[in-house]
């Protein structure tokens, strides 16, 4: 099962080190990772997404609250829940379908970000299992697209 | 008035009432003993090994309930440090560990003598800290000393760089440590201790399950107490040994793989299993899909990831044992019925007769068991008993008569050989007026017999009693048992040390013992002797720790002695 948790920390030397380690330490699978400062404040929001069963889960939650930078650990199922994709096609594999490209995009809160005369770069901004979507459909159409993914960010509704 | 880096980490320790430090100096933490040097308010005492000197810290810890403190420089230093660093961390005990480093501007350039020091201790330590600049060093060993002893114990490690030491800063020390991001809970939840309270007037078979945060929080007392009134059985780990008196009539001995048969039936039959600071260790459960298949769990700790990561847990109650307890006992002791379970005690006692600890004794050559019973009548009560790991460390968990908490200090969690020794003369420097003895092996008292120097130079006549068998015994047995008696590198025979000879050459005395009578003569000279003391006693080769739950098994099948078969 996948799941999301934001967890607030400290904003400290080696705290996203600590985070880590303790999820492969005690061979926690992480599947994304997101983190930054809050602003006007001392701490750092890191968003993780990992998989496990609830007990699983229960421990993560438990283990990250052991340690000393970690003050709050936020569990929901009323996330609101974004992620950025970028994908960037060779000009010459998409050039008569710009206009299609951009269309998917729009769906998908995105559109065309740039081009120049060798790639076309498209972002997107959507909830996680919808980007999956997006990402399907964009590679069953063109071929060798390269594509990033920024991790999911969220916030409680 | 400034002072440097260097000189706030005496201050700060002596503002700790630090009395001892243990360590061992080097180039990045020169200043420091620089410092150290121009003092007079503690002492130091200075271990052979990083390793010696930090296990020492902690025997030091474990027998006062002080932080135990210790110095090392960068690099080899901090790296030797952290096999005592991590046996203190499964133990949960208190430590602060200060190291050197490489200055701030030459981390990072693969200096001499550098390690990512915090990097490879953050998974071993409760926290860690690089000290980045003076101005944060007072506080940060403030909140070193305060997370150490505070909620669940263990060691914190703080690492300077030597420019951070010169440099220069207002020394001020904070009188109170608040922590947005720590707060442990101390006081059980009420309604929590209330439901537990019914369950355990409720049950038919209950058990107390003790661990060692019964010791950490200073629990024996009241242990004793609700014990005594309910005649609730109880068992003890491994790292509870002494919480209650070896004589107590509801104790059923040490559970798990060498516990009692009865202590491992009374966790398999229960119907109820009140955890006291103990962890459902895999040593404890044995096979967990068969362990406590018909219990309902109460599960008391201050530390809330030990609950339900093992098992089940109907009843958690996250708190302090000691206040959690003081919490339960009047609700406990209002109408509860101690006859009520006097039918499960009479079946645990049942079993105590049909399967007790024994052992076969001898004329002809000397069972290590009869060596702990011996000594336990022949030393003061207070003794205090550390252990090195393996045969000996079992036997003396099972056979030596412990009357009070913290009086075995014997690494549990991580099993180090090598710690009895080294945390005996830590002990010894905690409790100057009390026998210690240390039961280890001739595989275990080679991993740290440097520090017999420490023992001669700062007078610390700790007694080491190896129960040599010319083997390193538990895994002997283990090959023995499950690997068709291939004794694959287990075999000391070939090499011994003349330890009569290696203990004098180090200012110690020892005493080579092959029959009984030539124990009781050289433990009451070795009492005496007032010297850091070898006693190594020859004793049968094959001997097997028994009864013993083999690996992955349930508890109840556990090997018993070979004429109980």
């Amino acid at each position: 099962m996948k799941r999301v948790i934001s967890v607030i920390v400290e904003n400290e030397h080696g705290v996203l080190a600590r985070v880590v380690n303790m999820f492969a330490a005690r061979g926690y699978n992480i599947t994304s990772l997101t983190v930054a400062p809050i602003p006007n404040s001392e701490f750092s929001r890191m968003t993780i997404m990992s998989e496990g069963d609830p007990k699983v889960f229960e421990q993560i939650v438990k283990q990250l609250y052991k340690l000393i930078p970690v003050y709050k650990v936020i569990e929901s199922d009323d996330f609101i829940e974004k992620e950025m994709a970028m994908v960037k096609f060779p000009l010459k594999e998409v050039k008569d379908n710009l206009a299609d490209i951009d269309a998917i995009a729009r769906c998908y809160n995105g559109k065309i970000s740039n081009v120049n005369d060798k790639h076309v770069v498209v972002s997107v901004v959507d909830r996680p299992d919808r980007i999956d979507n997006f990402l399907k459909a964009m590679m069953s159409k063109y071929k060798n697209s390269e594509i990033v993914r920024s991790g999911v960010s969220v916030i409680e509704r | 008035m400034k002072m440097t880096g260097a000189r706030i980490v005496i201050e700060s320790l002596i503002k700790e009432n630090v009395k001892v430090v243990f360590g061992y100096p080097g180039g990045a933490i020169m200043n420091v003993y620089d410092e150290l040097y121009k003092q007079n308010k503690f002492k130091h005492i200075l271990a052979k090994h990083e390793q010696g000197a930090v296990h020492m810290a902690d025997g030091y810890a474990r027998a006062t309930g002080d932080v135990g403190v210790a110095f090392v420089t960068s690099g080899p230093g901090i790296t030797n440090a952290v096999t005592g660093i991590a046996t203190a961390y499964t133990d949960s005990i208190p430590l602060v560990v200060i190291s050197g480093q490489v200055p701030t501007t030459a981390i990072g350039t693969d200096a001499f003598q550098e390690v990512d020091a915090v990097g490879i201790t953050r998974p071993i330590t409760k926290h860690n800290f690089l000290v980045k600049d003076v101005k944060d060093l007072a506080y940060i060993i403030k909140e070193a000393f305060y997370l150490a002893r505070s909620g669940r114990p263990g060691p914190v490690h703080i690492d300077i760089p030597k420019d951070v030491t010169v440099a220069l800063a207002k020394f001020e020390y904070p009188e109170k440590i608040e922590l947005k991001t720590y707060k442990p809970t101390y006081k059980g939840n009420k309604r929590a201790i209330k439901r537990a309270v019914e369950a355990i007037k409720k049950a038919k078979r209950p058990v107390f399950y003790i661990g060692g945060g019964s010791v950490l929080s200073g629990a024996s007392d009241i242990i004793r107490e609700i014990v005594k009134f309910t005649k609730i059985p109880s068992v003890e780990t491994l790292m509870a040994r002494g919480v209650l008196r070896h004589d107590c009539p509801y104790l059923l001995g040490m559970v798990g793989m060498h516990g009692t048969f009865a202590a491992n039936m009374a966790m398999n039959d229960a119907d109820l299993i009140i955890s006291l600071g103990a962890r459902f260790d895999d040593r404890v459960t044995g096979k967990l899909d068969e362990f406590a298949k018909n219990a309902e769990i109460v599960h008391i700790d201050i530390d809330p990831s030990q609950i339900g990561k093992v098992v089940e847990t109907k009843y958690p109650i996250v708190g302090d044992v000691k206040l959690v307890l003081e919490e339960m006992m009047p609700l406990l002791f209002d109408g509860i019925n101690p006859d009520r379970y006097k039918e499960w005690r009479d079946v645990l006692n049942r079993y105590q007769e049909l399967y007790p600890l024994k052992y076969a004794d001898s004329d002809e050559v000397i069972k290590p068991q009869w060596v702990i019973e011996k000594t336990g009548q022949l030393v003061p009560e207070n003794a205090i008993i550390t252990t090195d790991v393996g045969q000996h460390q079992m036997w003396a968990a099972q056979f030596y008569p412990f009357t009070y908490p913290r009086q075995l200090i014997t690494s549990g969690g991580l099993g180090t050989m090598g710690f009895g020794f080294p945390a005996a003369l830590g002990a010894k420097e905690g409790a100057k007026d009390r026998v210690v003895i240390n039961f280890t092996g001739d595989g275990s008292i080679m991993m740290n017999i440097q520090e017999t120097l420490v023992g001669y130079k700062y007078n610390l006549p700790v007694i080491n009693i190896i129960l040599n068998n010319n083997y390193l015994g538990m895994v002997r047995q283990w090959q023995s048992m499950f690997y068709e008696d291939r004794l694959s590198e287990t075999d000391l025979s070939d090499v011994q040390p003349d330890f009569v000879k290696l203990a004098e050459s180090m200012g110690g005395v020892g005493y080579r013992v092959s029959k009984k009578e030539e124990f009781e003569k050289a433990l009451k000279d070795a009492m005496e002797a007032k010297k850091v003391a070898f006693i190594d006693v020859q004793v049968d080769r094959r001997e097997d720790v028994l009864p013993m739950v083999p690996p992955n098994s349930p508890l109840k099948n556990m090997l018993v002695f070979k004429e109980d078969k």
